[in-house]
């Protein structure tokens, strides 16, 4: 085709730039199996490495007798504690400010905790080997319940760090107390609940849960003894940080360790932490000089790297007897489990929680998390959601469904009271928060006709008469949610992780012939970064997306990053994106200045170039450009056309969004079926609209599992119960409900393109849909709040303890 | 999760299967469609030392009719099950349990003898089996038997097989043409196990019942079999209250353990819903000839 | 350590002749000792699907089953399924078109277990898609896009105009 008849049309289309539904690049690999993943590696000479995990949630180890083991052939070693000592390598710092044990030292703190590291030739030997591991342990009493923590003679979990009144985030309060973190104003908010017309009180607490990626964390630790350098190969979705903490813990100089983070298979949160299978993995590489490959089972993924949630929330609401609210006060009890191993920025014991105020103009409030150690499982990651705002999200828009119900007032409407007004942004939340920009009030409306939200209400009416009547046994609940999500971790002035600075790089490079490839400090996990990064890029520099690879996870050749979680991707990394593009681009304009002989002041951007303005016909695409960048650049100019940027947000964006459920429950069985969920979120900019839709489909699916009946549980022993796929509900394509999606636009102001990022939001917003309209379902037969998840048989319990 | 070692056999026939079993006694196990020894034997819940494969012998694969019953091999797979016509025409209820098994995957490997064999309280043919009032042929050094469903199940994974008896084949006398049958199954999520179930099979004269059979899968230490609330049945017209009845005296007998699929009290009252659905169900089959 | 049994399988078209220790389960021999990496290990107690093939015609769990079973079986792993000419298959290009996959570790599975589906019931519905892939776990999707892909592919064989359109 001749290119002077190409429309401007065609040039912008040919570009597949930002808002186009731009076909995924990584499905070419991965529909073929082609993918790259972790445990696909093998390495000559490859050993594995597997744990001797403990039976008991809480004992002390009397003997390990490995000599039976490190008999069988094929066993290379047996690692345990006294092995890892001299290295200063048997505990390790976690992310929250407290030590976590990399094998039990003398004592097990949870079920399944890490006691030796079985090498071997190869997984079935190591499996073997495992079995021949003895361990003689001396029980000791069992603490679960997070409200038996802090009793005095609660037992005393953490001996080592006994007489430590001050950890990492303030006063001990107790010997399995971590920290108490508060924020707001008390007096101003006591004031107000004292003047309150209404008050509504609830202990809402939101299960222990797990993230759950198909794929587990694993790494190929590989040691050259003759460079003196360490290659890790591992599911992570913060490379940089890994290579980082594995500089300082091993001492191996940074720019001698290479981190790879090759194809992820989902993350959710759950491999941003620093676990023991990776720092046994890199100390059986370094002593047996081979490579170690560590791959965690399912039952170990469940029960032992991470897990998230377990936060007990005790909830007030003052407001006056109109529906406005007027103060907020919630009292969190966050079960850490054996150690504070939290994924939050460093300085945020309790994450973002502080976004507790949800979408609604409280005037004031108060927070305080306090944090307690249990014999369960360390973590507290950010599961598909911005560090504890999950949480926060669940909390308020459940409460807000509480205060309706007692108030007699729709709780669409008692939204739409107290919503942050359009002309209030940017809003100061009373806890905190500065929000970027927001329309609820459109959005909300937009939902509520979009289902219909009257009729349904009528229907509702209609049916909970019937039922009365004794004609059905089913009764039917109308979810509504509206959340505001904080994402985009983030400002250095206040986030960090261990001193690092949380923000995000791009580097792009064009090549002499207009083809570009770019690195960043970001990292897929199934988001198609791969497809979206070159979309901006497209649409910044005139590139066609297909002449753009995007390359991440290889620490060597991407710049620093903090990696992918928290839905900072977009917000940061997006952010640094376009900013390299920007200075790419005004590198550019003085070279097509010199090549039409015009000031740069004369030329204006046109989709794929600069023009002479007032005279289109004089043009330079981008493609010349970049020759003339390294073969004919102006004089003094150097030659090339590439620039990095490390991009440090102004500020966090504030995505939100209005989801409406509608449910119907069979109180005999207890069994729940969704009828139809609806779900608008506007995430800013859209930057491929088939990707934003994906993930929310994946989301609400993850929201749906969360609040229907996912659990970690442990029974009064310690044992954790659930932690298989039977158990563990994952929904399959039967159970799972069909969504509807739907979207606003309101840009991020402080955001070079104005993108918010989505990928967490649907979970944030679908948890408290989901259980709002289960408990709505049930309001009219006197239920205040039902606790998840809502699984079958507790929504019959439930129907049961209501007299249904 | 690995398994531990064991020496592989794949039998031709059953007798070379039987003798293999005889030869190593409590060390050996059969295979079949694997799906509930495998996941034991990668969890070294279960290490048997030699491994009988059954897979290969081609006698254990057919459905067929014989007399008054239909002949189902032992290692007929529940995907076999749900494509048979014969059982489709005859035996609706076998078909429509297969599908409620597992998922597709699994089906295609999971065999009706494996199903019924193991023992396990959560399997679901066990119960339609009593309800059918199936006999299970059984092949061991000593010969061939049959042995009732009825009076298969003596606790979890424990039956009336002997040591080196193999499960050949069932016998399902066939019901009448135009029976009722029912197998409604409360689980949480496709491949669960029962949260409660309950098996039906009944006929209707004269908009009456003539003839029923209940049974329960997980709701005990082995299948059960409801007569006194089938019992109660014949001669009704399973009016509301003749159904509450039956599900009293089906929960009856019930003793379900608490799990993830709820406590006791939960899975008990599941039990008569379950009764109470599968009888509705049965009897709108039964009252449109299907 | 018990001896090695020989094993010969036809995978990919290609004839396999191997001595495999019993245990051997079927998913590492594919992926170690043959080098068929496309199957994934998602939970090793079958619920997962990530590992399944087609063997025989029929999709199977491969981390539940040994090697040594799959003896003179034909098995067509993901790596089998693009056209001749190395293009993607109909299947697989559907589940491109329709977003069908998000971070690909379950996308050889459900394709593979899509592919047997199809064969059996060559115009599926929404929910005969769901029942058909039941065995299958995504944590990324949400099985719509999927349940597209596939009615997307069935359309496109079936020479009749799709419905479908990714969202």
């Amino acid at each position: 085709m001749n290119e002077m008849v190409i429309t401007r049309e065609q040039r912008e289309a040919r570009l597949e730039g930002m808002g186009c539904k731009r076909k995924r690049v990584e499905d070419i690999r991965f529909t073929q199996g082609k993918g790259n993943y972790v445990d696909d590696l093998k390495l000559p000479g490859m050993l594995h490495g597997d744990f001797v995990r403990s039976q008991y949630g809480h004992a002390r180890i009397k003997r390990i007798d490995a000599a039976k083991a490190r008999a069988l052939p094929g066993v290379i070693a047996v690692l345990t504690a006294d092995d890892l000592k001299p290295l200063g390598l048997h505990w390790m710092p976690t992310l929250a400010g407290d030590v976590q044990a990399v094998l039990a030292d003398g004592k097990v703190h949870f079920q399944n905790q890490e006691i030796a590291f079985v090498v071997a030739e190869n997984r079935y030997v190591a499996d073997d080997a495992i079995q021949l591991v003895e361990v003689e342990y001396e029980e000791l009493p069992v603490l679960v319940d997070p409200f038996k923590a802090l009793d005095p003679d609660a037992p005393e979990l953490r001996p080592d760090l006994a007489g430590k009144t001050v950890g990492a985030h303030g006063p001990r309060k107790h010997h399995n107390h971590i920290f108490e973190w508060t924020v707001g104003d008390r007096a101003a908010t006591d004031e107000a609940f004292n003047r309150a017309d209404v008050t509504i009180k609830e202990m809402i607490s939101y299960q222990r849960v797990h993230p759950s990626p198909l794929e587990t964390c694993q790494c190929v630790a590989s040691f050259d003894k003759i460079k003196g350098e360490l290659t890790v190969h591992g599911t992570f979705q913060a490379p940089h940080v890994i290579r980082t903490v594995a500089s300082l813990l091993s001492k191996i100089p940074e720019h001698k360790i290479h981190v790879v983070a090759p194809d992820i298979g989902g993350g959710f949160g759950n491999k941003v932490g620093a676990y023991s299978g990776y720092i046994c993995a890199i100390v059986a590489t370094i002593v047996t000089g081979q490579p170690v490959k560590w791959v965690e089972d399912r039952i170990e993924n469940l029960s032992t790297t991470s897990f998230a949630r377990d936060y007990h929330m005790t909830t007030e609401i003052a407001a006056t007897k109109d529906g406005k609210v007027t103060g907020l006060r919630v009292h969190v009890l966050a079960d850490h489990g054996a150690f504070d191993a939290c994924a939050d920025p460093s300085k945020w014991p309790a994450g973002f929680f502080n976004i507790v105020t949800g979408s609604y103009d409280f005037p004031v409030a108060h927070l305080a998390v306090d944090g307690v150690y249990t014999n369960k499982a360390p973590g507290g990651v950010a599961y598909r959601c911005s560090f504890r705002v999950t949480e926060a999200a669940y909390c308020i828009e459940r409460a807000m469904d509480i205060l309706a119900h007692k108030l007699g007032l729709d709780p669409a409407e008692l939204r739409l009271r107290n919503f942050v007004r359009r002309d209030q942004f940017p809003y100061q939340s009373a806890l905190g928060w500065e929000y970027d920009s927001g329309d609820y009030d459109t959005a909300m409306r937009k939902a509520m006709d979009a289902v219909g939200y009257a009729e349904l209400r009528a229907e509702q009416a209609r049916r909970r008469e019937a039922f009365r009547r004794g004609e059905t046994r089913e009764i039917m609940g109308i979810g509504v949610s509206f959340f505001t999500e904080i994402v985009g971790a983030g400002p250095s002035k206040n986030c960090d992780i261990l001193g690092v600075a949380m923000f995000d790089s791009a580097e792009i490079r064009i090549h002499p012939t207009g083809s570009i490839i770019a690195r960043m400090g970001s990292k897929s996990q199934g988001q198609g970064h791969e497809t979206t990064w070159a979309q901006i890029i497209a649409t910044e520099l005139g590139i066609p997306a297909d002449d753009i690879m995007i390359e991440e996870g290889n620490t060597d050749t991407a710049p620093y990053g903090l990696g992918t979680y928290g839905s900072r991707s977009t917000p940061v990394t997006g952010a640094a994106i376009a900013m390299a593009a920007r200075k790419i681009k005004a590198k550019a304009q003085m070279i097509a200045a010199h090549l039409l002989e015009v000031s740069e002041y004369d030329l204006e951007w046109d989709i794929d170039g600069f023009r002479v303005k007032g005279n289109p016909e004089r043009a330079k695409t981008m493609k010349e450009i970049a020759w003339a960048a390294y073969n004919s650049p102006p004089p003094g100019l150097e030659p090339g056309l590439e620039a990095v940027n490390y991009y440090d947000p102004p500020n966090m964006t504030y995505p939100f969004g209005a989801y409406i459920c509608v449910m119907d429950i069979d109180v005999d069985t207890g069994v729940a079926t969704t009828r139809r969920f609806y779900a608008l979120d506007d995430c800013g900019t859209r930057i491929n609209p088939m990707i934003i839709e994906g993930q929310v489909h994946g989301g609400l699916t993850e929201a749906f599992a969360i609040a229907m009946g996912q659990e970690i549980r442990y029974d009064e022993l310690g044992n954790v119960i659930g932690a298989s796929f039977m158990d563990f509900f994952l929904p399959t394509a039967v159970e799972t409900p069909v969504w509807e999606t739907d979207f606003t636009v309101t840009p991020s102001p402080h955001h070079p393109i104005g993108a918010k990022g989505v990928g967490e939001s649907p979970n944030v917003g679908g948890v408290p849909c989901f259980s709002n309209a289960v408990n709505d379902a049930f309001s009219f037969l006197g239920a205040t709040h039902i606790q998840m998840p809502h699984d079958a048989w507790r929504l019959w319990q439930a129907a049961q303890d209501l007299g249904a | 999760m690995i398994p531990g070692t064991f020496v592989y056999h794949r039998p031709g026939t059953v007798q070379e299967a039987v003798a293999l079993l005889a030869d190593h006694g409590e060390e050996a196990r059969p295979l079949a469609g694997g799906h509930s020894l495998i996941p034991m034997m990668k969890l070294r819940m279960a290490a048997p030392e030699h491994l009988v494969d059954l897979r290969g012998i081609g006698a254990l694969k057919t459905i067929a009719e014989d007399g008054g019953d239909i002949v189902i091999g032992a290692a007929v797979t529940q995907a076999q099950a749900i494509a048979s016509d014969l059982l489709a025409a005859r035996l609706p209820i076998i078909r429509g349990t297969a599908l409620q098994i597992a998922d597709p995957q699994i089906r295609y490997l999971g065999t009706l003898g494996g199903n019924v064999a193991n023992g396990d309280p959560g399997n679901d043919m066990p119960a339609v089996m009593q309800c059918l009032g199936a006999r299970y042929v059984a092949e061991g050094p000593d010969g061939v038997r049959e042995i009732p469903a009825a009076e298969f199940y003596l606790g979890p994974y424990a039956t009336a097989l002997a040591p080196a008896e193999i499960l050949t084949a069932i016998r399902v006398p066939a019901p009448p043409a135009g029976h009722g049958w029912a197998y409604e199954k409360l689980k949480r999520k496709v491949g669960d196990y029962a949260t409660a179930a309950a098996a039906v099979v009944l006929t209707l004269a004269a908009g009456k019942v003539a003839t029923c059979a209940i049974a329960l899968t997980n709701l005990g230490p082995t299948p059960l079999l409801a007569n006194a609330a089938a019992a109660g049945l014949v001669g009704s017209n399973l009016a509301p209250a003749d159904v509450k009845a039956a599900a009293d005296a089906a929960k009856a007998i019930t003793d379900p353990a608490g799990d993830g699929r709820g406590p006791p009290a939960y899975r008990r009252e599941m039990a008569g819903v379950m009764v109470a659905r599968a009888l509705t169900r049965a009897a709108q089959r039964a009252a449109n000839g299907a | 350590m018990t001896d090695q049994i020989p094993i010969s399988i036809t995978v990919n078209g290609r004839s396999v002749r191997r001595f495999v220790d019993p245990r051997l389960l079927l998913i590492h021999f594919l992926r170690e000792d043959l080098g068929l990496t496309g199957a994934h290990i998602g939970c090793e107690t079958s619920h997962c699907g990530a590992c399944t093939v087609d063997l025989d015609g029929m999709s199977v769990k491969s981390c539940t089953m040994f090697a040594a079973q799959a003896d003179g079986a034909t098995i067509t792993t993901i790596e089998g399924m693009a056209n001749p000419d190395g293009t993607l298959s109909v299947l697989q290009e559907s589940f491109r078109q329709m977003h069908g996959l998000q971070c690909g570790y379950c996308t050889p599975g459900m394709i593979m277990r899509a592919s047997v589906l199809l064969r059996e019931n060559p115009d599926p519905t929404d929910d005969e898609v769901r029942q058909g892939i039941a065995g299958n776990l995504c944590r990324c999707t949400g099985y719509q896009n999927i349940v597209k892909a596939v009615r997307h592919a069935a359309a496109v064989i079936n020479g009749r105009p799709s419905q479908e359109a990714a969202e």
